[in-house]
């Protein structure tokens, strides 16, 4: 592999990280403000057909990715309505969801499906794009993806440098205290589920304008994205520069399964794409045993000095969930 | 809470929710029904014909019919296993992983008895025990994830759904691959003496895995109801931290309530195999773990409402088989039909409980 090849691969790996980024930033913000939204594997599909859809109708790219937007804050007002208004559970709402749309996906598709469509093209950066190897890893992709790197940091600003984002974390930790703050927690929930909802549904027109242009029904690829979407939310800490490391990383660990196939004739492909489930099991592992009864347990027989070095790296691997998250909240 | 009058006020509080209750379900059905027409008329795609369509590929003949009980085994044991993790407070979307291993355990175990000449009931009957068990041990596998990892099991069951899948799929194309080319019609099928016996050489319908699958839903019901066991599961789901407190081995109950789905779900799998498609094929689970979530939740995870339910899923799978070839519109019609309807039995019962709570506060 020469080092131009490799260049622009990792280029691709950071454009096919980008329907993931906005994904796990949409379900960070949704569960900072404690409310699981478990519907993402349908959403994903289903923006993407319907983002798709209206793109091919309109011939209007930027119409697809509203119609993706308003498709997840869509999805998200149902799965708030019936979570805080109605306080049935979020797992069950939200597995419900995540079925419904994806049959509705497939169903409502069927019309379009192989069809050909516009499709997003890369933009290059006047000046920049010409920088040696730094042009083409970062300044010749697509406004999308250009997007999601502000994306990040726009989050983590706004989650843990502003009011807003302070009073964001304060309904998901500790509602009862933001609500004698002055907080309107049900109504603030049912915001931040939304835009979670809608910078979520921003995912499936990525991948059907762009990543994976097109509509292809079940054999689209995309069925799965959305359960290692909120497995990245959980090793991500609900931090997300922490939440970008793991989609990076994942993207990356896709792209070299790609790269090494021929190095590995007796792996059918077919093991290679899904070998980054077994992945997300393990590091959802790494993230969660620090908090197992018999870690700590066993960690207390340790002599002092190596507890605390063995404690010390759990803590940094230990991601510990939004303390009300799934619990409606009542005030009394 | 605010005041509660007498108890006349309260019973008669009582009665309106009962009433309400019945026709909160009926309006629950009855918003499905217009939400999928809806969809249909987006679709661009005759509604009634679509109804009638699916109506006609259920009950319109006898071949059909038996159609909709051979996918209704699989569905009920897939949700009589659920019923179990359910009452333990568990989630455990690893089913369709302990379906699959359920089915490849058998085909390793008919494998390597075929040739051997011993009597086939009994390679069968060992077949069907191993898939038993490797549907028990997948979702162990699950169990100890959670208990031991910390690792919620909704995420290590889907992981292991997926690793399950590529299982199946390396097993299908590689060491257990059909002589000459692999391919995705599955692997070669087993001679017909090892097949379960069907109603008609041509029927997939075995009526002995019909009576394994009612058996399977009687024993769960009695054992959730009737025995001390399911009384405890049932104090882990509601509390685990009280149950612990009370005495109640938690841990312990969670894992034999995973084991014991594994166990159905692997039954499942074993089923498919031996009477339905005779070999392994790559979606052997066929998305019934899912839709035993969907009819557990539907059921309002009671053992008796879950048999009728679950046929009827059955039915709605099966008489949408037809719907590509004679409307051109996609089988999953069904399944958006089934996920309104559970949608919406679960609004309606948010909205009793809201107004039973504004009932009592007033």
């Amino acid at each position: 592999m020469t080092p131009q090849v490799a260049l622009i691969g990792l280029a691709g790996v950071l454009t096919s990280a980008a329907p993931i980024l906005f994904g796990v930033i949409g379900e960070t913000i949704s569960e900072r403000a404690g409310v699981t939204n478990l519907s993402m594997n349908g959403k994903i599909l289903l923006s993407a057909m319907g983002g798709f859809a209206v793109a091919l109708a309109t011939n209007s790219i930027v119409l697809g990715f509203i119609a993706g937007a308003v498709i997840g804050a869509l999805v998200a007002l149902l799965l708030a309505f019936a979570s805080i208004t109605l306080r049935q559970s979020q797992v069950a709402v939200g597995f419900v969801l995540t079925l419904l749309c994806r049959d509705l996906s497939y169903f409502l598709g069927n019309p379009i499906m192989g069809a050909t469509g516009p499709s997003l093209s890369s933009l290059p950066i006047p000046f920049l794009r010409d920088i040696p190897v730094l042009g083409l890893l970062f300044f010749r992709l697509d406004v999308m993806t250009y997007l999601s790197f502000l994306m990040v940091v726009a989050a983590w600003i706004f989650i843990f440098r502003t009011r807003p984002g302070l009073m964001l974390r304060g309904i998901g930790e500790r509602p009862a205290a933001a609500y004698v703050r002055g907080a309107n927690v049900n109504r603030l929930r049912y915001l931040y589920t939304m835009a979670g909802g809608a910078i979520a549904g921003l995912a499936g027109p990525i991948y059907s304008l762009s990543v994976k242009a097109g509509w292809k029904g079940t054999i689209s690829g995309l069925d799965g994205i959305g359960w290692i979407v909120l497995a990245i939310t959980i090793f991500g800490g609900w931090n997300p520069f922490r939440a970008a490391f793991g989609a990076y990383l994942f993207s990356l660990l896709q792209w070299l399964g790609l790269v090494l196939q021929p190095a590995l004739p007796g792996v059918p492909s077919q093991v290679l794409q899904v070998a980054p489930f077994p992945l997300m099991i393990l590091t959802l592992l790494f993230v969660n045993i620090g908090n197992a009864e018999w870690v700590q347990r066993s960690l207390s027989r340790l002599p002092a000095p190596v507890r605390r070095r063995v404690a010390k790296a759990l803590r940094a691997l230990n991601a510990t969930p939004p303390a009300a998250l799934g619990t409606p909240f009542e005030k009394e | 809470m605010g005041r509660i009058g007498g108890g006349g006020h309260v019973n008669r509080l009582v009665d309106r929710l009962r009433t309400s209750k019945a026709l909160l379900q009926v309006a629950a059905i009855i918003l499905a029904i217009l939400l999928t027409t809806f969809v249909l008329l987006a679709a661009k795609a005759p509604p009634l014909a679509a109804y009638a369509n699916i109506v006609l590929g259920a009950v319109g003949s006898w071949d059909v019919a038996a159609n909709v009980l051979v996918s209704w085994v699989p569905l009920l044991l897939a949700t009589a296993g659920l019923l179990i993790t359910f009452t333990a407070g568990l989630w455990n979307i690893g089913i369709e992983g302990q379906i699959t291993l359920g089915a490849i355990f058998t085909t390793w175990m008919l494998r390597g008895l075929q040739h051997s000449g011993v009597d086939p009931s009994v390679i069968i009957s060992m077949s069907i025990l191993a898939g038993m068990a490797g549907g028990a041990l997948w979702a162990l596998l699950a169990g100890a994830l959670k208990t031991f990892g910390g690792v919620n099991e909704i995420f290590g069951g889907l992981g292991l759904n997926f690793v399950a899948s590529a299982l199946n799929l390396w097993l299908i194309f590689g060491p257990w691959k059909r002589p000459g080319v692999a391919s995705m019609s599955g692997t070669v099928p087993f001679a017909r003496s090892l097949w379960l016996r069907t109603i008609t050489e041509q029927s997939r319908l075995s009526p002995s895995a019909l009576v394994i699958a009612l058996l399977a839903i009687v024993l769960v019901y009695l054992l959730l109801k009737g025995t001390h066991f399911g009384l405890r599961l049932k104090a882990v789901g509601k509390n685990p931290n009280a149950a612990y407190l009370l005495g109640v081995p938690t841990w312990q109950h969670m894992m034999i309530s995973f084991a014991l789905c594994g166990v159905f779900a692997g039954l499942a799998g074993a089923v498919q195999v031996t009477s339905v498609y005779h070999r392994l094929i790559p979606s052997i689970s066929s998305g019934y773990g899912y839709l035993g979530l969907m009819v557990a939740m539907l059921a309002g995870f009671n053992a008796a409402v879950a048999a009728p339910v679950a046929l009827f899923f059955a039915a709605l799978n099966v008489g949408s088989i037809q719907l590509p070839i004679v409307l051109r519109q996609d089988s999953s019609l069904a399944g958006v039909l089934q996920g309104t309807l559970v949608l919406f039995v679960l609004l309606m019962q948010g909205v009793r409980e809201r107004l039973a709570r504004k009932g009592l506060a007033r």
